[in-house]
């Protein structure tokens, strides 16, 4: 790990003048934030995030869960995994989330990760992780070694040629199925970002993993106001039981209404560049009855595009069968 | 004799438990010696340190470059010490304050052998900077129980032999005791969820739950 200078944030407004000084908040950032740690120490330890200044901001006050007048929950940036997943307004209202949570690491990790880390999780892809290896993620010109490499876990959705690493977090399926609003500060002022366009595609900029940009400061997540009538299922496939990441998950926010899907949202962890929300899914189940074949065919729909590499073309099926089966469980609760 | 042959010397006889050699200070006498032939300065020199001496601080002539003042409860003991900023938790714990019931085992937060309690919660201490529990609670194996005055679940482990080599089993028993606190379902395999953060190379897993669930059920 390379030498930095370690300070304590003494409120928001100083957290964010400090960070605007970095060259950027992507890849090769020159100041980082830290709150739990799990995924940035992890990554200096690997001299992968290589920070000269880190900017500790655990004492900053986003601890809390509220509900607002309008119905929404907002979370603070830095309530932790493990207090987001056992908040009574969670399990009741968003149990997608919930469930995310409790599927993600262990319980000493989800003590320690905050929801806006969560949101900035790295990929484990094992050539960003050795700078050893050619990674357009970590060194972008550099080339990916993935690609003709140890793809097995790697994405088959929204892929490119220069970088096909899988977003992990299974918090952030959820958010996104959740319809998620993101709330940062920056050196510009404040602003809202939904979900769906937080996370950005790697095309040919891979280093450029979100919307954020130097100085900028996660401060809470919104959620809209819960749908009482909605069945919530996150479904993980992965190679051991637990604690491990997801090769394919699913999560599903479905209505159900005279036997017909009303209102339905399914996002994919584990297969796509970013946490993948199936429109195309969504457009084959709304308003249609619900059976095997309905659920299937919007399973083909979602990994239509697919892109499988050398190794993980099983994805694609099990990706398929993952939300097909996610599907049937959220309805047969209804 | 010279300061490094004096330091050992006292710690040698100064081993209350055995009145002889142990193994803990007989590998902390090769380090020792491996840091007076490379004069590798105070940092490395803290972990010959005999158990809860005072912190390794900048003395005459030894310097940590950068080092930061910290100040951390461990144990119920206020500490104040000079670190680097880099130092984890884990290695302040082992190699500034000589808390060596604390293991290394991946450094990354993927075996779940550091675990130590922050504030009543279980962490991996390999994940996070010392620097960052001013004000915390921390409490690591050494304050959990001693030889003679057991914690349930330590003697609970003992009880059911859930270990076999051992290098896991402070993580255990510290993610164990937090569990018993945490929202966990009756059954073993809700034990077994709750526990997946931490590994047992040696395979002591029925062993471990059997534990737990023994004390789970006198509770």
């Amino acid at each position: 790990m390379e030498m930095f200078k370690y300070t304590q944030a003494a409120g928001i407004p100083q957290a964010i003048q400090a960070a605007a000084q970095s060259n950027t908040a992507q890849q090769g950032a020159q100041v980082r934030f830290i709150a739990g740690g799990t995924t940035l120490l992890d990554l200096m330890k690997l001299n992968v995030e290589r920070p000269t200044q880190v900017i500790d901001i655990n004492r900053l006050p986003l601890d809390k869960i509220e509900k607002l007048p309008d119905g929404r929950l907002q979370i603070g940036a830095l309530v932790r995994n493990s207090d987001l997943a056992h908040h009574p307004a969670v399990s009741s209202g968003y149990s997608v989330l919930s469930q995310a949570l409790l599927a993600g690491a262990s319980a000493q990790l989800r003590n320690m990760a905050t929801t806006g880390g969560n949101l900035l999780q790295r990929t484990r892809c094992m050539y960003f992780r050795n700078e050893a290896m050619a990674c357009n993620k970590r060194e972008p010109g550099t080339g990916c070694s993935a690609i003709e490499g140890d793809n097995r876990t790697l994405a088959i959705l929204g892929t490119s040629k220069d970088c096909i690493a899988t977003n992990p977090s299974d918090m952030n399926v959820a958010l996104t199925a959740l319809e998620a609003t993101i709330h940062i500060q920056g050196a510009k002022g404040e602003r809202e970002v939904p979900i769906g366009e937080f996370f950005l595609v790697p095309g040919n900029t891979p280093h450029r993993e979100n919307v954020l940009e130097a100085g900028d400061l996660i401060t809470f997540v919104t959620l809209p106001a819960p749908k009482s009538n909605s069945k919530q299922v996150y479904l993980k496939l992965r190679d051991r039981a637990s604690y491990e990441f997801a090769l394919s998950s699913a999560a599903v926010v479905a209505e159900v209404s005279g036997g017909k899907l009303v209102f339905v949202r399914v996002a994919l962890g584990g297969v796509g560049t970013k946490p993948w929300r199936s429109f195309e899914a969504e457009k084959a189940l709304h308003g249609k009855t619900l059976d095997e074949k309905t659920f299937r065919q919007a399973a083909e729909a979602a990994l239509h595009g697919a892109q499988p590499q050398s190794e993980n073309g099983f994805k694609v099926e099990l990706a398929k069968r993952c939300i097909t089966h996610a599907l049937t469980l959220a309805t047969k609760q209804a | 004799m010279t300061s490094e042959k004096k330091r050992l010397h006292l710690r040698e006889t100064q081993n209350p438990l055995t009145g002889r050699v142990s193994r803990r200070s007989f590998l902390s006498s090769l380090g020792a010696v491996g840091v007076a032939a490379t004069a590798v300065p105070i940092v490395a020199g803290a972990q010959t340190a005999p158990p809860m001496a005072p912190p390794a601080t900048a003395t005459a002539g030894e310097t940590i470059e950068g080092a930061i003042p910290v100040s951390l409860r461990v144990n119920g003991k206020q500490l104040d010490l000079e670190i680097d900023p880099r130092t984890t938790l884990l290695d302040c714990l082992r190699e500034t304050i000589s808390l060596t019931g604390t293991k290394k085992g991946c450094d990354h937060g993927q075996c779940g052998a550091c675990t130590v309690h922050v504030n009543g919660r279980r962490i991996n201490s390999c994940l996070t900077l010392a620097a960052m529990h001013q004000g915390d609670e921390i409490t690591t194996i050494e304050g959990l129980g001693q030889p003679g005055s057991l914690h349930p679940m330590q003697a609970s482990f003992v009880k059911h032999d859930g270990y076999q080599c051992g290098y896991c089993t402070s993580g255990q028993i510290m993610s164990a005791v937090a569990l018993l606190k945490e929202k966990c379902g009756p059954s073993d395999s809700d034990v077994k969820e709750l526990m997946s953060g931490n590994i047992c190379r040696c395979g002591a897993y029925p062993n471990i739950v059997a534990a737990i669930q023994d004390v789970r059920q006198q509770a």
